[in-house]
Order: C-alpha cells, then sequence, then structure tokens
C-alpha cells in the first residue's frame, strides 16, 4: 500500500525521491544534464500612458536552436504580463504559479490585481529556493496606483525602473535605451525604441534570435502583438521541396482502424413514487 | 578508463514528430544499448495513451519505462474521472508537471507527445527533462540524434503533406539521421496516425 501512495497525485511542489539516485550517478562521473534556456533579449520601459515589454522568440539547449518561435511574454493577470529569462521550465512553473495565486486572489478581494502583489509573490518564492529555480523576469503592468515597471532576479532581489533589460542580451539592448530613452514617450515612439532594443539583442547576442514579441499595457487595456517584427525571414525553401524517388523498404505493416465513439443515451425511467 | 557516463547518451534514442494535414506521424529507432554494446533491436519507445494519442521517450531506457507506467496510471483514473480520453493538450501539461515536479532531482528523460485534438487537429511538442513544453507547428525531435534530426527535419519538413508523403518524409529524415549517430538505429518503427486509422510500421534501416 506504501507503494501506492507515491503514484498518488500529491498536495503539489517539489519532490525530492529521485535526489538520491541522482546524486549516486553524479558521484560515478555523471554530468547533469542541460535544461532548456531561454538565451534571451527582454526588455520593458514605462512610456506615458502605461507599460510596453519586448522579447525574443528564441530557445536554447546548449548550442543547438530548441525552438525558433517559443513565447517570453507570460500572462499574469489581465493588466499585468512577465517576460521570462533563464531556465525555460522554472520561468514558465513560476510565472503560472503565480498567475493562478493572483487569480484567487482577486476572486477573495474583488479588485483587480495590483504589480505589487505579483512582485512579492515572485520575489518570495524565488528567495526561498535561494537561486536554484533559475528564473530572471521582468514584470509589468498598470493597476490603480499607476504604471509599474520591475526586473526579478533569481536569488529574489528586484529593481524598480522606468526601463529595465534582462538576459544574455541585456547589454546590447540596454545601449539602445540608455542612448534613446527618454520620460513621455508616446505608444509609437516606445514600440519603435522597444522594437530596436529587441533587435539589437537579436542581432548582437547569439542566445537571442527570431523574432520580437511586444505587449502593450495601458490602463484597461492590454494589446499582446506577437510576432511584431519578422526580421530573420527563412528565405532559402526550395519551390519544389524534397521528392523521394526510391520508397522507404518496409519490414511490417499493421492497421489498427479507430473505433467510431458510439454514444448510448438511455432513456431515463421514471422514479418509482 | 571508463568512458565519462553521460546519462543521456546511456542508452541511445532518436525520436521525431511531424504534422501533416489532419494527421501525424511520430517515428523512433529500435536499438538500445549499454553505452556502445547493443542490448537488444526491438526496443519499444513510442507509447499508446489512447487511439488518438502517443508519447515517444528518449533518455534514459528505464526512467522512459517507469514515467510511461506513472502516466498510463493518470490517464486511466482521468479516463474513469471524466468518462473520456484526455486532450493532448491537456496531457501535454500533465506530463510537463509530472516533470517539473522532480525539478531539483529529474528523470533523464526527453518525451515527445503527438496526438489528435479536437476536431482532429493535430498537435505535437517536446519537452525538456523538467518539462519545459515546446510547442511546435511543424516538427519535433528528441535524443541522442537530434541535433541532425534538426537538420534532416528543417530541409525535408513541407507543410501540409498527405498521410503518405508524410510518412515517407519522416521515414527517411530519421534513417539518415540516426545514421550519424552511432547510439541509434538498428531499423525505425513509424506511427502514423489519421482521424480514422493507426498505421504502424517497421522500417528497414542499417543495422550497424
Amino acid at each position: 500500500m506504501s507503494e501506492l501512495a507515491g503514484t498518488i497525485p500529491g498536495k503539489g511542489g517539489f519532490s525530492f525521491d529521485l535526489c538520491r539516485r541522482n546524486d549516486m550517478l553524479v558521484s560515478k562521473g555523471l554530468k547533469p544534464p542541460s535544461f532548456l534556456k531561454t538565451g534571451t533579449t527582454i526588455v520593458g520601459l514605462i512610456f506615458q500612458d502605461g507599460v510596453i515589454l519586448g522579447a525574443d522568440t528564441r530557445a536554447t539547449e546548449g548550442p543547438i536552436v530548441a525552438d525558433k518561435n517559443c513565447e517570453k511574454i507570460h500572462y499574469m493577470a489581465p493588466n499585468i504580463y512577465c517576460c521570462g529569462a533563464g531556465t525555460a521550465a522554472d520561468t514558465e512553473a513560476v510565472t503560472d504559479m503565480v498567475s493562478s495565486q493572483l487569480k484567487l486572489h482577486r476572486y477573495h478581494t474583488g479588485r483587480e490585481s495590483r504589480v505589487v502583489t505579483a512582485l512579492t509573490l515572485l520575489k518570495s518564492h524565488l528567495f526561498s529556493y535561494q537561486g536554484h529555480v533559475s528564473a530572471a523576469l521582468v514584470l509589468g503592468g498598470v493597476d490603480v496606483t499607476g504604471p509599474h515597471l520591475h526586473t526579478i532576479y533569481p536569488h529574489g532581489s528586484t529593481d524598480t525602473l522606468p526601463f529595465a533589460t534582462m538576459g544574455s542580451g541585456s547589454l546590447a539592448a540596454m545601449a539602445i535605451f540608455e542612448s534613446k530613452y527618454r520620460e513621455g514617450l508616446t505608444r509609437d515612439e516606445g514600440v519603435k525604441l522597444v522594437a530596436e532594443a529587441i533587435c539589437s539583442g537579436i542581432f548582437n547576442d547569439l542566445g537571442s534570435g527570431s523574432n520580437v514579441d511586444i505587449c502593450v499595457i495601458t490602463k484597461g487595456k492590454q494589446e499582446y502583438l506577437r510576432n511584431y517584427l519578422l526580421p530573420n525571414p527563412r528565405t532559402y525553401v526550395s519551390e519544389k521541396g524534397y521528392t523521394f524517388s526510391k520508397k522507404t523498404e518496409v519490414l511490417f505493416t499493421k492497421i489498427t482502424p479507430l473505433r467510431e465513439l458510439v454514444e448510448v443515451i438511455e432513456a431515463g425511467d421514471a422514479m418509482e413514487e | 578508463m571508463s568512458v565519462k557516463l553521460q546519462i543521456f547518451e546511456y542508452n541511445g534514442s532518436a525520436l521525431v514528430a511531424m504534422v501533416g494535414k489532419n494527421c501525424f506521424a511520430i517515428a523512433s529507432d529500435r536499438r538500445l544499448g549499454v553505452q556502445l554494446q547493443t542490448v537488444a533491436t526491438d526496443f519499444q519507445r513510442i507509447f499508446k495513451i489512447h487511439g488518438k494519442l502517443f508519447i515517444g521517450l528518449s533518455g534514459l531506457a528505464s526512467d522512459a519505462q517507469t514515467l510511461y507506467q506513472r502516466l498510463v496510471f493518470r490517464h486511466k483514473l482521468y479516463e474513469l474521472r471524466e468518462e473520456r480520453d484526455m486532450k493532448p493538450e491537456t496531457f501535454a501539461s500533465l506530463v510537463s508537471a509530472i516533470l517539473y515536479e522532480k525539478r531539483f532531482g529529474p528523470y533523464f528523460i526527453q518525451p515527445v507527445i503527438a496526438g489528435l485534438g479536437d476536431e482532429d487537429k493535430p498537435f505535437i511538442c517536446t519537452m525538456d527533462s523538467i518539462g519545459a513544453k515546446e510547442l511546435a507547428k511543424d516538427f519535433v525531435v528528441a535524443g541522442t540524434a537530434s541535433e541532425s534530426l534538426y537538420g534532416a527535419c528543417e530541409s525535408m519538413f513541407k507543410p501540409d503533406m498527405e498521410a503518405e508523403e508524410l510518412f515517407e518524409t519522416i521515414s527517411q529524415a530519421l534513417l539518415s539521421s540516426v545514421d550519424r549517430d552511432c547510439l541509434s538505429g538498428w531499423g525505425g518503427h513509424v506511427y502514423l496516425v489519421t482521424p480514422t486509422e493507426v498505421t504502424e510500421k517497421i522500417l528497414k534501416g542499417r543495422m550497424d
């Protein structure tokens, strides 16, 4: 019975039961596996009406590009979005978790979520795991107190800034921001500046690439511009494609027809008085 | 002098899934090895969850079999409660959650999930060993031969292929990639799924 208990879905949180085996393998000379990282350039800036977030779309696994068009701008609340850099599983899991917590909080309080709430939930989770949950985030949103932009580091420290960049391409993007940012940008100027900063990361940083995603958050409205710019289209596609003249040799074939699901509607019997 | 233990290369594997027009194909190699020695040439890497949902598990074979048993258990519980099959998107989230639960002591596997969702729309995705989902509209690859598979699929893939052509493309991509990888090969195993039938084919490849 005790073995069965381990397989029944637990109460959530991390389970450490394979750690002993994995540590034993490490002592035998095992190299720990590499995880999917989002090399990344993520940026955010505050403009006159709200916040604009931007991100590239490349996900790397070591030197290989695993995903050419992944989504790095995660939904937290209707008025709050979060860009994530670092280990992809950690950024996705932590943003999903805090998004659910914010929803429950909205039901509980009956009010729109505030950016500082998301900030506190994220930083306390990351701090309690002492940086082992490797998620570096740019959190932005507009609530009743106005537009806010924060950066959150994997160990749990935060900064509140008018413009911010994170990830391996952060220096390339920050160079653009430092030279061209000013207060009171209009929406179009802000979007253009964010796109330029992300492009700088895409073209100069090897860990970032592919397309530009942008999210514009203003009071009461958000626009998620997925693939706003596609500066790296595939231009070498052959019109004919590949045709294989020699068919693959097959040793064995088995065809299983899929059964149609039949709905059985039983006529309900009237309950006996 | 022992070879340094690379856990993902302990057994060797190659997995690929591709999307076609209202159909999908998922293929794997058939070798099971213990580092450089081949132990089996008919190893099953792709498992059926339900009629229209398949999961391939690459990496350490023992973790793959353990995880498959846990997933079948969870799916059977779901079927009993909900009286219907799980949608591929839901199943992918389930696998991701089970893998992320072991974030600091992970299973050494990389899954490839392929299924037909609502209105028989094909769905494929892969994950790293801690559950970071990677959805794709064209193809996904995993295993020791993944770098060659990326190259082969990137050039051979065309969108909206019919079942016959999709089978040819995925087979050629798999066989040419495993030929460049010592740890995978010994034939291929392809499942081609359309809304009406599942075709399972075993391919003849180089046995070296």
